[in-house]
């Protein structure tokens, strides 16, 4: 039965391949360098969704890792040990909130939110830099990265506080010993410890945005769209698929969206291995599965 | 004696433990917000109506989500049909049995494979279970209409099919052969799907118990694919797979290796050992895991959205049916403004359905098992 797991692998790689065959057959290796999404000629490619993810997904980083290893450190170094389980038990509720959920909330709430009060700030702000600059709609690049960093900011945290938490408190008291604060034994004895593993939990939380559907297609706005501003509407590679796969009538333009998943799925599973790989050569069997 | 730089140190210490505790509060800021606009503007919307009314029509008000409530117990039912055994036993697996090589890389990709994006589960189970497969016919070819690329077929018990066949279509497992060249009378294995031949072979041996093995699955298959409930379970599923596996290896490594030894210094067969002894103690840890998986799984959209499809009505397993997630996108996403209120509720209902499993399984295994699943 635990064989079944690679046979899954396979399964997931040998539909994906042979659902898309027409569309390698057709496009090749410049599908993914192809801006056009041309669905009545024929004439498609996915550079637009590949770039709109990656651009979702940085957002969420920028957003999330700053925060989440904060409150990782807050939750195992700073703070007290009554308010401990009680916060991680709000952020794993935090991790239990369905995606649709989350969408929703942010089709309704952060989206005008950030259309009436962030994005014209930072528009004032910012707006010399071409990312800020632009017609303001709400949805667009902007919202779905915020929204994905709210989604990831769990399973970083989590993960780098099961990190720091298998950091040996030796470590940490040699470094009292020698009459350091608290803070500069974090940032000593702890963090450079750990910063291995800490880059494993953020490659993890990269993982997760990268393939994350229902919230961003739901504050994205769905239109496929390179452009500088961060304020403009676009697509990625989840939304695409979760928008127009039951909409795909021709044998073509079915098979490019297999293609699109299949992208999808080979950059997931590449950044997954990396985040894995590193999790455990920094602490063998010890980190417990994450999901 | 105090260092020059003591000052200095204390505030940098006092201003960096104050920067962590804004992160935390900016970390948990979303959950609260979230929840506070979902009983804000779910609450108010949940009524009796809405738990036992079917949707109503676009742009109506009133209905309610009767079908994708028992939808999404129904699909809760079905996944754990195919997560539950696999799930369970793959992890019974890694922790008792296997070596360590073999182990490493089952855990490696089960651990890769719960960060396969969820959406990419249903475009799997899409090409699995809900697209019909081409479908063999067997018969001797009556008439070719070249112009039409058309083919007529009778087979042996008299059943007379016509068949398109384009130009594109082999002929053969060789290559393609003109239409022209196929003759009247000729024996040929027709591989088709919806009237389309997508297969033509006309040098076939008689049929042996293989091909008409391959043929019943076929059928079968066929039978029962199209947008379902099966097709949204199996997803939900297969998702469930990893995650059960993962957790139940976990509590049955929480069982003390004395056990194991004692009941084989007994003489109990491994298999017993197993079973009677080290899945008996860990049974609750390995209830937790599945129904924790349960729940993460519950509010999963991504992997529905072409393989349960959604239904306005009630449905049979293999018709397309409803669920409460799904409903919540399509009400979000629609012009109107009685859909959006509803929209809400279902949401709350949902994150109600996911917190009372979470928290549930939390307070029940509490005492033995904290911090461990």
């Amino acid at each position: 039965m635990a064989l079944a797991i690679f046979v899954l692998v396979l399964l997931i790689g040998y539909e994906l391949l042979h659902g898309s065959r027409l569309s390698l057959h057709q496009f090749g290796w410049r599908f993914l360098i192809t801006r056009d999404w041309d669905v009545l000629n024929e004439k498609l490619g996915a550079l637009t969704f590949i770039y709109g993810t990656l651009v979702t997904s940085a957002i969420a980083l920028l957003i999330a890792v700053p925060i989440s290893v904060g409150t990782a450190i807050y939750l195992t170094e700073v703070a007290p040990l009554r308010l401990r389980q009680p916060l991680v038990m709000f952020v794993e509720l935090l991790a239990a909130i369905p995606s649709v959920v989350l969408g929703l909330w942010g089709l309704f709430v952060l989206v005008p939110f950030m259309r009436d009060h962030v994005d014209p700030s930072l528009e004032k702000l910012l707006g010399f830099l071409p990312l800020f600059k632009g017609p303001i709609y709400g949805i667009g690049f902007l919202s779905a990265g915020v929204i994905l960093a709210i989604m990831i900011v769990p399973i970083i945290t989590s993960v780098s506080r099961e990190i720091l938490r298998s950091v040996p408190g030796l470590q940490r008291e040699a470094a009292y010993a020698l009459g350091a604060t608290r803070w500069e034994v974090t940032r000593i004895a702890v963090l450079s410890y750990a910063k291995k593993g800490l880059f494993g939990a953020v490659i993890l939380g990269l993982g997760r945005a990268l393939g994350e559907t229902m919230a961003a297609t739901m504050v994205i706005g769905n239109i496929p769209n390179i452009s500088a501003s961060l304020f403009a509407p676009g697509y990625t590679m989840a939304s695409v698929l979760a928008n127009e796969f039951t909409e795909a009538v021709s044998g073509l333009y079915l098979s490019a969206l297999f293609e699109v998943g299949l992208a999808l799925l080979g950059v997931t599973l590449v950044v997954n291995a990396f985040a894995q790989l590193l999790l455990k050569t920094f602490a063998g069997p010890t980190i417990k599965p994450q999901h | 004696m105090t260092a020059p730089n003591h000052r200095w140190r204390q505030f940098k210490n006092g201003l960096m433990q104050t920067v962590m505790l804004v992160c935390a509060v900016l970390a948990i800021l979303p959950l609260v917000l979230v929840f506070y606009y979902l009983v804000d503007k779910g609450f108010s919307s949940l009524n009796w109506a809405f738990f036992t009314k079917l949707p109503a029509g676009p742009g109506e008000t009133g209905g309610g989500m009767a079908n994708a409530i028992v939808g999404t117990f129904v699909l809760l039912m079905l996944a754990p049909l195919v997560g539950v055994p696999v799930g369970v036993l793959g992890g019974v697996f890694l922790s008792e049995y296997g070596g360590r090589r073999l182990n490493w890389w089952i855990r490696f990709s089960a651990d890769i494979l719960n960060g396969v994006p969820s959406i990419v589960w249903g475009v799997v189970v899409y090409g699995l279970l809900v697209v019909a497969l081409p479908a063999p016919f067997r018969g001797t070819v009556q008439s070719v209409d070249v112009a039409k690329h058309l083919v007529t077929v009778q087979s042996r018990t008299g059943a007379r099919r016509e068949f398109a066949v384009d130009a594109e279509t082999r002929l053969n497992l060789n290559g393609k052969i003109p239409l022209a060249s196929l003759r009247p009378g000729t024996g040929v294995l027709i591989w088709y799907h919806n009237h389309q031949a997508t297969r033509v072979a006309d040098s076939i041996s008689a049929p042996g118990l293989w091909s008409s093995v391959v043929a019943a699955i076929i059928q079968w298959h066929n039978a029962i694919s199209g947008f379902s409930a099966l097709a949204g379970g199996l997803a939900l599923g297969l998702m469930m797979i990893p995650l059960v596996m993962r957790t139940t290896e976990e509590v049955l490594q929480l069982v003390p290796h004395g056990y194991r030894e004692a009941a084989l210094a007994l003489g109990i067969a491994q298999w017993r050992t197993t079973v009677q002894i080290v899945m008996r103690t860990a049974l609750k840890g390995i209830v937790t895991g599945i129904l924790l998986a349960l729940a993460r799984v519950a509010g999963e959209t991504a992997p529905l959205l072409f393989t349960a499809l959604g239904n306005r009505l009630w449905a049979h397993l293999t018709q397309p049916t409803a669920a409460i997630p799904l409903q919540v996108y399509i009400y979000a996403i629609s012009p109107y403004d009685d859909w959006h209120r509803q929209a809400w509720a279902g949401a709350l209902v949902l994150l109600l359905l996911v917190l009372v499993i979470n928290i549930g399984v939390r307070f029940l295994t509490r005492d033995r098992l904290r911090g461990k699943v």
